[in-house]
């Protein structure tokens, strides 16, 4: 359980708890470190990594374990996600303009999906997935939280989980979520055939974060504490607007950063729906290269609609249409969308609505 | 035994009752989902999972990576994964591996394609179902048995029934064998796409829009797709509407009641087939823009992306058909009522009173072909019994029309057969 209110409470403690390990650690093997694995048998019980200090009530991470997010993450049925990072000792990430940057063997990233209790402002932890980088490859691995939230176990394949709350707007939400298992992480995370981080690029990850210690811009903090390396300065690094801020960028930046953390993953050379050649990557400047008046290869039944996006007219943009729809074989993305997100499919419908152009009329 | 005791009954009902509290209740569709895809991730290279008989209701994806895995049921109508209730991912089964036999066995009712194989070398589907209940519908998966990017892969005595496209797909792929297959109330029986080296035979394709396709397309990857011999088949009655939604693209403008179709291919040797009674045309052999209409051609122009990488004029695609050898089928009671849906069709057969003959061929001819011979694609077509011929002229609108077989009445060099490992003489478990 995170309750919101008590986030301050929460990084207050991590921080002296973080005090702690340092002060008690050396030379020593704490049982409050971090105990990283790097190949199989990986442990069954999340709180064999020990990656937090403490679960209830609230995720307080151990020493080392960095708490980020992002401008604009993947929507995944309006699930809060928690996101930390953890490296070995003396090692750091090399910094990338572009990719994923190159992390050392041993780091761990770590995201929890929690979802209101109905009724309450306290949030149930449903799972919490490792991406681990293992001296040959990244492992991704799912953790499912026990109902009495004290601890999460290994499962490739975890049972889906019905949801059921009401939302800060007072909308009802009953769903069931779909934890992905274990080949489904592939699905969206790999490339050319190799599994790879996804989120944590740069431009993706340049904003300030409130630290315990205060606010802070996390590459320079990831810099400061030794987790990146080859950081350039201010002004050369990428920025990727807030889908959801508009005093963080036009609605072309909002929306083309939405693709990009939404689908892009898929839509990209070498990606999973690389063979489309549409590419919602931001650095792919193209309007054209993302489906503009684009014929679809080969999807399910989509009644008269002809073109991926239709400028200025949503309503007959198949974008659209897949990202409103829940059904299988027609919704986008393919995996783990259970629910429509209403706030995300507006944005992208305000920005066709404007798109300037035609496309060939219908007979 | 008819004569039931219900007494009898009625103790093994109490005893059952009471057992329940300490027995191991049979699993639940979740449990045996849960397991058989545990299963699939955990699975060492050499084993076999084999699952018992019954109903499963499955409502996601299955899917593996692992190489060396046999999937092995009980029989085609004893084992059923129904996907009916499918609420997660688009196929029923899907493959990313090497090595791989699946057999006796049916998938039901998936969301998209029932049985995806991605990749892989060495791959056997024996004995397996796939089917849509409800019969045709344009909301049904595309593909039934959707094996890509394959080589060594073997088809045979499976069924495929109620696919969007194609019941028997085999695309991008190379060393294949279809053969004693059963297509029925698909749009495609069977499609051959941008695939080299294939044999199919003993299949029958019934019911379906049209029986079977062999063909390269531009939209690919792979390209190429050439040396297809289809013989002892049966592709008979295919006239079913056609039910593939628009936005499967071309397979929406297949003529209702096509036999067979070749297109934009090179080295096909058709013999000892069965091609009858398919009311647009028994054997349609064309050039890939005599098929695709003006307004697909349009919409694949209105983007950068289908214009560079999927045009018809990428010059890794060949757009003609040549090279063509059909002799000793029976070809007959075709052409009777050419489907006006399509404009190309109904604007032809009003030229032609309304029928057609049993070989319609669109006569396109590469202007960079020696023109030496009136038959300069070399289309061969001789002892097809009474089977009827027109050249209709497809460049010239119709101007010259050639109805004489004379000129077609030629033979092409045999084509080898198909080699692939698992109909190797050694092979263990061929059959």
């Amino acid at each position: 359980m995170i309750p919101r209110s008590a986030r301050r409470s929460l990084r207050k403690l991590a921080l002296s708890c973080a005090g702690i390990v340092a002060a008690a650690c050396c030379g020593c093997s704490s049982p409050r470190a971090v105990q990283p694995r790097m190949e199989e048998p990986f442990p069954k019980k999340l709180s064999d990594w020990h990656l937090f200090g403490a679960t209830s009530p609230a995720l307080q991470p151990n020493s080392g374990v960095v708490p980020y997010d992002l401008n604009t993450p993947l929507f995944s049925d309006y699930a809060g996600k928690y996101r930390f990072v953890w490296m070995p000792p003396g090692t750091s990430a090399q910094y990338r303009e572009d990719a994923a940057f190159e992390f050392p063997i041993g780091t761990i990233f770590v995201k929890t999906f929690a979802f209101p209790f109905d009724g309450r402002a306290a949030e149930r932890l449903i799972e919490t997935r490792l991406l681990v980088r293992t001296k040959s490859e990244w492992k991704p691995l799912s953790y499912i939280w026990n109902d009495a939230q004290s601890e999460a176990t290994l499962e490739t394949v975890p049972d889906p989980v019905k949801i059921k709350f009401t939302s800060a707007s007072g909308k009802l939400r009953d769903f069931t979520y779909v934890v992905p298992n274990a080949n489904e992480c592939h699905e969206c995370h790999d490339n050319q055939k190799g599994l790879l981080p996804i989120g944590p690029k740069a431009r993706n990850l340049n904003k300030d974060f409130t630290y315990a210690s205060g606010s802070e811009n996390q590459l320079e903090h990831w810099a400061r504490v030794g987790y990146l390396s080859g950081l350039p300065a201010s002004a050369s690094r990428p920025h990727e607007a807030k889908w959801d801020d508009p005093a963080s960028g036009s609605l072309d930046d909002r929306a083309r950063a939405y693709l990009e953390s939404n689908c892009a993953h898929c839509h990209q050379p070498g990606g999973q729906a690389g063979y489309t050649g549409v590419d919602f990557r931001l650095a792919q400047h193209e309007i054209a290269k993302q489906g503009l008046c684009k014929p679809p290869n080969s999807a399910g039944a989509m009644g008269a609609l002809r073109f991926d996006i239709v400028p200025g007219h949503p309503e007959d943009s198949i974008l659209i249409y897949r990202l409103e729809s829940v059904a299988p074989k027609v919704s986008m993305p393919a995996l783990s969308r259970d629910v429509v997100h209403e706030e995300g499919v507006k944005l992208l419908r305000d920005w066709i609505a404007v798109l300037p152009g035609n496309c060939p009329a219908a007979r | 035994m008819r004569r039931a005791r219900p007494w009898c009954a009625f103790f093994s009902f109490i005893a059952l009752l009471l057992l329940s509290g300490c027995q191991k209740p049979a699993p639940s569709a979740q449990e045996f989902q849960k397991s058989l895809q545990e299963r699939l991730i955990a699975a060492k290279s050499g084993e076999v999972i084999d699952l018992q008989e019954g109903k499963f209701p499955i409502s996601r994806t299955l899917s593996l990576t692992v190489n060396g895995v046999t999937i092995r049921g009980k029989g085609m109508d004893k084992t059923i994964l129904s996907f009916a209730g499918q609420t997660a991912g688009a196929q029923g089964v899907l493959v990313k591996a090497d090595n791989f036999l699946i057999q006796d066995l049916a998938i039901e009712d998936t969301a998209g394609d029932a049985l995806t194989i991605q990749g892989g070398k060495n791959i056997t589907v024996r004995r397996v179902r796939v089917e849509w209940t409800r019969g045709p519908n344009e909301g049904n998966g595309p593909y039934g048995i959707y094996p890509v990017e394959c080589k060594d892969l073997l088809v045979e005595d499976s069924i495929a029934k109620g696919a969007a496209d194609a019941g028997i797909y085999v695309g991008q792929s190379e060393n294949v064998v279809l053969r004693r297959n059963r297509v029925e109330h698909n749009v495609d029986g069977f499609e051959i796409e941008n695939t080299e080296n294939v044999d199919a035979y003993e299949n029958v394709a019934t019911h379906n829009t049209g029986g079977m396709g062999v063909f390269n397309l531009p939209n690919l990857p792979r390209q190429g797709g050439r040396h297809v011999r289809v013989y002892n088949n049966q592709l008979v009655d295919n006239n079913t509407p056609n039910f593939a939604p628009k936005s499967l693209g071309p397979i929406h403008s297949l003529p209702t009641g096509t036999g067979m179709y070749i297109l934009a291919i090179r080295d096909v040797e058709v013999f000892n087939n069965k091609i009858q009674n398919n009311n647009t045309v028994n054997v349609y052999i064309v050039h890939y823009k005599t098929v695709v209409d003006d307004e697909a051609l349009r919409d694949t122009a209105a983007s950068p992306i289908t214009q560079q990488i999927f045009a018809p004029d990428d010059q890794r695609y060949y757009p003609f058909v040549r090279d063509i050898y059909f002799h000793d089928n029976e070809i007959s009671g075709g052409g009777k009522s050419p489907d006006s849906r399509i404009p190309g069709v109904k604007a032809l057969s009003d030229a032609l009173g309304g029928k057609f003959p049993d070989f319609l061929y669109d006569g396109m001819v590469d202007p960079k072909w020696p023109r030496k011979s009136a038959n300069p694609g070399q289309i061969c077509l001789q002892k097809n019994g009474d089977a009827t011929f027109l050249n209709f002229d497809a460049a010239g609108q119709m101007k010259h029309p050639v109805h004489d077989l004379k000129a077609y009445s030629c033979s092409l060099p045999p084509l080898s057969a198909a080699s692939i490992p698992q109909l190797a003489a050694s092979a263990p478990g061929g059959k």
